[in-house]
């Protein structure tokens, strides 16, 4: 079943003869429980692109559908609504607040949420297990490391149980050891069925996900590059993965390693 | 995790910045509550001397007759042909409800005497009821005793009369005991001695022409202190002197309204304080804000943080507030009354004001704050980083 579909997104920037094109024009479709990674050159619209499906950064024109729910003909309001109950975001650079605790930045999502107390520290405390952070929920963000802030992001991001999980460069900021675990732990909560799409440069990130869509000048270039499991990544599929390894991932085009 | 706990963490995270509102706003709530306390410690103070300092009621015989004045006070319906007070009903005054309001009651028999060839106005008065209700009075000589008159300045300059002459006034003789400082006042004119010396001249044992109240009104209004003595001398006509009544709180109301424009001033300055800093504070989280947005904050979740903050602050700065003017007032008392105890009543209403004021000033300047932070659009904020 299609849960994300869009159709003809376009997004611009300026007036005039000044206008960029962010976006041109692109279509596609992501089934529910899919791990997509987005790939491209810096400037290729990437983060853009996430932003939009993120309902924070509404298209100049097409549309764009999750859950069969037009999310840019709701209100502001609506869409944060929308955000609140059907995403999960995993930010560049961590973006914790760095005056709350570890378990209270993963139960911010729920600051807004009517349920008790003991309710919202259970649904923390599970976030927390699911990321590997037992342990650690009362040291502030300046008291962890890279890697386990950005486990603290992911946690927060699933804390509400969210069946879309959008995630900007979650190893940007990382080591490799970390990046590999990050990724490992994104590919147990994919093959929970949480949907993810990833935007990432990393190509030994990428072959992570089971799917590829590169775009390139705001357009769609490659897509549906299906990654299956990461024990066949290694194997060259003759028709369907032109990207089977890092290398050629790398080939591909401009892309900076992690 | 509520929102509640987002912004008290912010304010202990930002502690200079809560500190630097809550200063701004205890100035503004401290030096307001100072200057309406003393402010009216002060007023109270005055109006205290002011009731002291002479006449306010008037107690004249009950009769129509012609307007005339005394002491250039207009006084209603006052005839010089006319009947007396008692001066046992007079008494009655002393056991009126609020009897410990009367600072002084000072009986008069007026006569018209002939001394010289002249036609003058006579007047026995109770010399220890004028200290108070003359406290101007400046006589260069002596209180009269039985035989004896003191002359206004006029009077003794027309009879051409100092201290010590010997003076007739209806076949009696008595001796001038001293001479009245000019008043600028009728007084000037006439001649005074003791009540029962005066009584005695005029035949009128045991009556009095009129008489003067000095009525301390702080916590009992002049009226009703009319009508108290009024029920105990249904013969007399009890008049409050209108001029002095009005004029006493026309002073006193002119120094409090300047006080509380004072303090409105400041509180306007206090308020900016707020505004500006809670303006700043709001722009240095853009990318926290950002994040509230972008995991689903509602506009209305991110301007009850920002409320949230202004009012712990707030109502802080209005507890501490109260107390630092409450304080200061007690040491001003001090320092600019003489001989006050430094004794300010707390008053509850005041405490609950001054709390209730800053809630709201705080809350008012960090509107515009709110509704900025609110604005922020989440993907521009966290572009921003």
């Amino acid at each position: 079943m299609n849960y994300i579909i869009a159709n003809h997104l376009v997004k611009e920037y300026g007036q005039g003869d000044a206008v960029v094109s962010a976006i041109d024009g692109i279509s596609f479709e992501i089934e529910e429980g899919e791990f997509v990674g987005i790939m491209g050159e810096s400037g290729a619209g990437k983060s853009t692109l996430l932003g939009m499906m993120g309902a924070m950064n509404a298209p100049t024109s097409g549309k764009l559908m999750v859950d069969d729910i037009d999310i840019y003909s709701l209100t502001q309001e609506q869409r944060a609504d929308f955000r609140r109950e059907f995403l999960g975001f995993v930010f560049q650079s961590f973006h914790l607040v760095s005056y709350l605790t570890v378990i209270e930045n993963i139960m911010l999502p729920l600051a807004i949420v009517m349920a008790g107390k003991k309710k919202k520290v259970e649904m923390a405390e599970a976030a927390m297990s699911q990321v590997g952070l037992s342990g650690k929920a009362h040291r502030l963000p300046n008291q962890i490391s890279g890697g386990e802030k950005e486990r603290v992001a992911i946690a927060r991001a699933i804390v509400n149980e969210p069946p879309v999980l959008l995630a900007d460069e979650p190893t940007g900021n990382v080591d490799t050891k970390t990046s590999h675990d990050i990724m490992k732990l994104l590919h147990r909560l994919n093959d929970k069925g949480m949907t993810i799409i990833m935007v990432t440069h990393n190509p030994d990130c990428a072959g992570y996900a089971r799917r590829i869509m590169r775009l390139s000048d705001g357009k769609l270039v490659d897509d549906n590059i299906k990654l299956r499991s990461l024990k066949r990544w290694q194997k060259k599929e003759k028709k369907q993965e032109p990207f089977p390894n890092p290398t050629q991932v790398q080939a591909a085009g401009s892309l900076r390693t992690g | 995790m509520t929102l509640k706990t987002i912004s008290i963490r912010n304010l202990l995270r930002r502690k200079q910045k809560a500190g630097f509102i809550l200063a701004g706003l205890v100035i503004g709530v401290s030096t307001v509550v100072g200057i309406i306390t003393f402010v009216e410690a002060m007023a109270n103070d005055i109006n205290h001397n002011l009731e002291k300092y002479g006449a306010n009621i008037l107690i004249v015989p009950r009769t129509e007759n012609l307007a005339l004045s005394y002491g250039g006070l207009a006084l209603g319906g006052v005839s010089f042909e006319m009947k007396e007070i008692q001066e046992i009903e007079l008494a009655r005054v002393k056991n009126i409800k609020n009897a410990r309001n009367v600072a002084a009651l000072g009986p008069l028999v007026l006569g018209a005497v002939n001394v010289a060839s002249r036609n003058m106005l006579m007047a026995g008065v109770d010399f220890k009821a004028a200290e108070i209700l003359k406290p101007w009075w400046n006589i260069k000589g002596a209180v009269p005793e039985e035989n004896e008159v003191i002359l206004g300045a006029d009077a003794a300059e027309i009879l051409n009369l100092s201290a010590g002459d010997p003076i007739t006034v209806k076949n009696n003789s008595f001796v001038v005991s001293g001479i009245l400082q000019p008043t600028g006042s009728q007084d000037d004119q006439l001649i005074f001695t003791r009540l029962v010396t005066a009584q005695t001249i005029f035949n009128k044992k045991g009556r009095i022409s009129m008489a003067e109240v000095a009525a301390l009104c702080k916590d009992c209004p002049i009226e009703e202190m009319v009508k108290q003595i009024s029920d105990v001398l249904p013969a007399a006509k009890v008049m409050a002197i209108q001029q002095v009544v009005k004029g006493r709180m026309a002073v006193l109301a002119q120094f409090k309204k300047f006080s509380y424009s004072i303090s409105g001033v400041i509180l306007l300055i206090g308020s900016l304080v707020v505004l500006v800093t809670m303006m700043g504070s709001v722009r240095e989280r853009t990318d926290e804000i950002g994040i509230f947005r972008a995991i689903g904050f509602r506009k209305g979740h991110i301007m009850k943080i920002i409320f949230m903050e202004a009012s712990i602050v707030s109502g802080l700065a209005g507890i501490i507030g109260y107390f630092t003017g409450y304080g200061a007032t007690k040491v001003a008392l001090l320092v600019f009354i003489e001989n006050h105890s430094g004794h300010v009543p707390f008053r509850f209403e005041l405490a609950v004001g001054a709390v209730i004021t800053a809630l709201i000033l705080g809350v008012l300047s960090s509107a515009y704050p709110a509704i900025m932070a609110s604005r922020l659009d989440p993907n521009e904020a966290l572009r921003s980083l």
